[in-house]
């Protein structure tokens, strides 16, 4: 959900928030002492798409920090930089990724299965599919805690992103999780895995859920996947118009990508027709 | 619908005791299309209640004209969070006294969804209801801003403009062809800028619904039929410019104005 960053919840222009810095300077801080700079430098490089080489070395470094320890063993850093990473686009992060899904820390764990996925390469594959092990039965809810044994719905979507067929059978019980969330996570990936309309529709049932928050991501899941049959059912959900037009232009660029050769096929003029009115 | 039918409705919005009692009361109201619920409706778009808004908005531009002051009015008050709703609900209803606040707003407001909204209504703006003097200078007010929220940061407020500036085109089309040109020549050079695949599909959209109208405009005169599927701007343009001088009166002193005396003249010597 990158791209909500960028919407109504922070609505003012990035360039004129916060401190700004310059290239140089959140290098620089990135290995400085001060671990308020650090941590904003590592989210600064990412936001700003700074995918210079110099930045990603001093990102990847960051990814084993242990200066920045929570009292509850948490890692901001290098949650922060592994986040970055997975917007800079370059695949020499991989293995210190991969790394991180060993990290003791969950939210580490899950910022690297995402940047994983986001970054398309694939040797991230067998050790994502081995956080799944265990199936359903080590993934139901623990009490009082406020997260799973793993990011699950990180996982499964990175799998789904990478085109991880051989995944299918550790993801399919998925659908049965508890957590609808990670239910729309599997059928993200599984519609991914096989373009099978069987899972696009189950996330069309998804924004006809009663609570805000699930209809919301079930159109940030259809987006990823550009189902076209969910057109006009994203138009009519009940959510804000700025993320039913993020899901549709994620429908629509799907349609483009897949007829190169035809400007404006009849399903990318369908969906431009919803999106103007929603506008 | 009666007054006391109205009155109804009205009151069930003030009067609704949950925020789905509230959408559903508002929903109803907006409905019924009366004048008599323009305060209502627009007191809804500051509940801070965004179903609600929604529903309101709708209701507003199928009341339309009479809701514009009133809308005026209420941006000019300090009630920020209705104001986003408010500016939708001009850019719905398209009202030409609703002009400058959408260029203000499609330029300068902070948040994208009411640049968006902006952005959109200039494209709604019916011009024919202006005295006929002012319509040029507001159309060229528009397509400026217009041009210049095309190039906003935000991709979506960008899509927007696109679809502002492809109805403007079509309202200059005939009046003032160079315009339309010129805006023709803004899409060609931002299809090459723009890195955004819907914001690039949408300016192909545009070029596409343009031509489309520009060939209905001129097969339904009986001009010559233009069927070529990839349109040629240069000969069409002509035939446009052939059309325009046909429909406008001619001066005084215009040599055509002579010819036909003198054709009146020879036909009847002889």
């Amino acid at each position: 959900m990158s791209e909500l960053e960028n919407l109504e919840a922070f609505e003012t222009d990035g360039s004129g928030n916060g401190e700004s810095l310059t290239v140089e300077a959140a290098i620089a801080n990135l290995s400085g002492t001060d671990l308020g700079q650090r941590y904003y430098a590592a989210w600064w490089l990412g936001r700003f798409r700074v995918s210079t080489p110099a930045a990603v070395d001093a990102l990847i470094a960051t990814l084993s920090d242990e200066s920045d320890l929570t009292p509850d063993g948490g890692y901001p850093l290098r949650r922060n930089s592994a986040r970055a990473l997975g917007k800079l686009g370059d695949v020499r992060a991989v293995p210190g990724l991969i790394a991180c899904l060993d990290c003791t820390d969950f939210y580490v764990r899950e910022a690297a299965a995402q940047s994983l996925g986001m970054l398309g390469d694939r040797a991230a594959v067998p050790k994502l599919i081995q956080l799944l092990a265990g199936g359903l039965e080590a993934a139901q809810p623990i009490p009082g805690c406020p997260h799973l044994a793993q990011p699950y719905d990180a996982i499964l979507e990175a799998l789904g992103a990478l085109g991880a067929a051989e995944a299918f059978s550790s993801i399919e019980p998925f659908l049965q999780h508890p957590t609808e969330l990670v239910q729309y996570s599997a059928a993200r990936a599984l519609y991914q895995l096989t373009q099978d309309p069987v899972y696009g529709d189950r996330l069309i049932a998804g924004l006809k859920n009663d609570k805000l928050q699930l209809r919301r991501s079930a159109l940030s899941d259809l987006g990823a996947i550009g189902y076209l049959p969910a057109a006009e059912a994203i138009a009519q959900t009940h959510a804000e118009n700025s993320l039913k037009l993020i899901s549709l232009k994620g429908l629509l660029e799907h349609q483009i990508d897949r007829s190169p050769f035809e400007r404006l096929s009849e399903g990318a003029i369908r969906v431009m027709a919803l999106m103007d009115d929603l506008l | 619908m009666t007054v006391n039918q109205a009155q109804a409705l009205i009151r069930a919005v003030e009067e609704a005791d949950s925020s789905s009692r509230l959408l559903e009361a508002v929903q109803h109201l907006s409905a019924a299309r009366v004048t008599a619920a323009i305060p209502t409706l627009i007191a809804a778009l500051g509940y801070n209640n965004p179903g609600a808004a929604v529903a309101a908005v709708d209701g507003l531009i199928l009341i339309g004209e009479p809701a514009v002051v009133p809308l005026l009015e209420l941006l000019d008050g300090y009630n920020y969070g209705a104001r986003a709703w408010a500016i939708r609900a001009l850019a719905g209803i398209g009202d030409p006294r609703g002009l400058d606040t959408l260029l203000d707003a499609a330029k300068n407001d902070f948040a994208l969804s009411v640049r968006r909204a902006a952005a959109r209504g200039l494209g709604k703006i019916r011009w024919e209801e202006l005295p006929s003097e002012q319509i040029q200078p507001a159309q060229e007010r528009s397509l400026e801003v217009l041009v210049q929220v095309s190039q906003d940061p935000e991709w979506v407020v960008r899509y927007a403009a696109i679809t502002g500036l492809q109805e403007l085109a079509k309202s200059l089309i005939l009046s003032h062809i160079d315009s339309a040109l010129q805006i023709l020549a803004h899409f060609d050079r931002r299809v090459e800028e723009e890195d955004n695949l819907a914001a690039i599909a949408r300016i192909w959209l545009a070029q596409k619904e343009i031509q489309d109208y520009t060939k209905e405009i001129l097969n339904s005169q009986g001009d010559e039929t233009v069927s070529t599927l990839d349109i040629d701007w240069q000969a069409t343009l002509e035939k446009l410019y052939a059309r325009k001088r046909r429909e406008e009166p001619l001066r005084e002193g215009d040599p055509r104005k002579f010819r036909e005396l003198a054709a009146a003249i020879c036909s009847a010597i002889a």
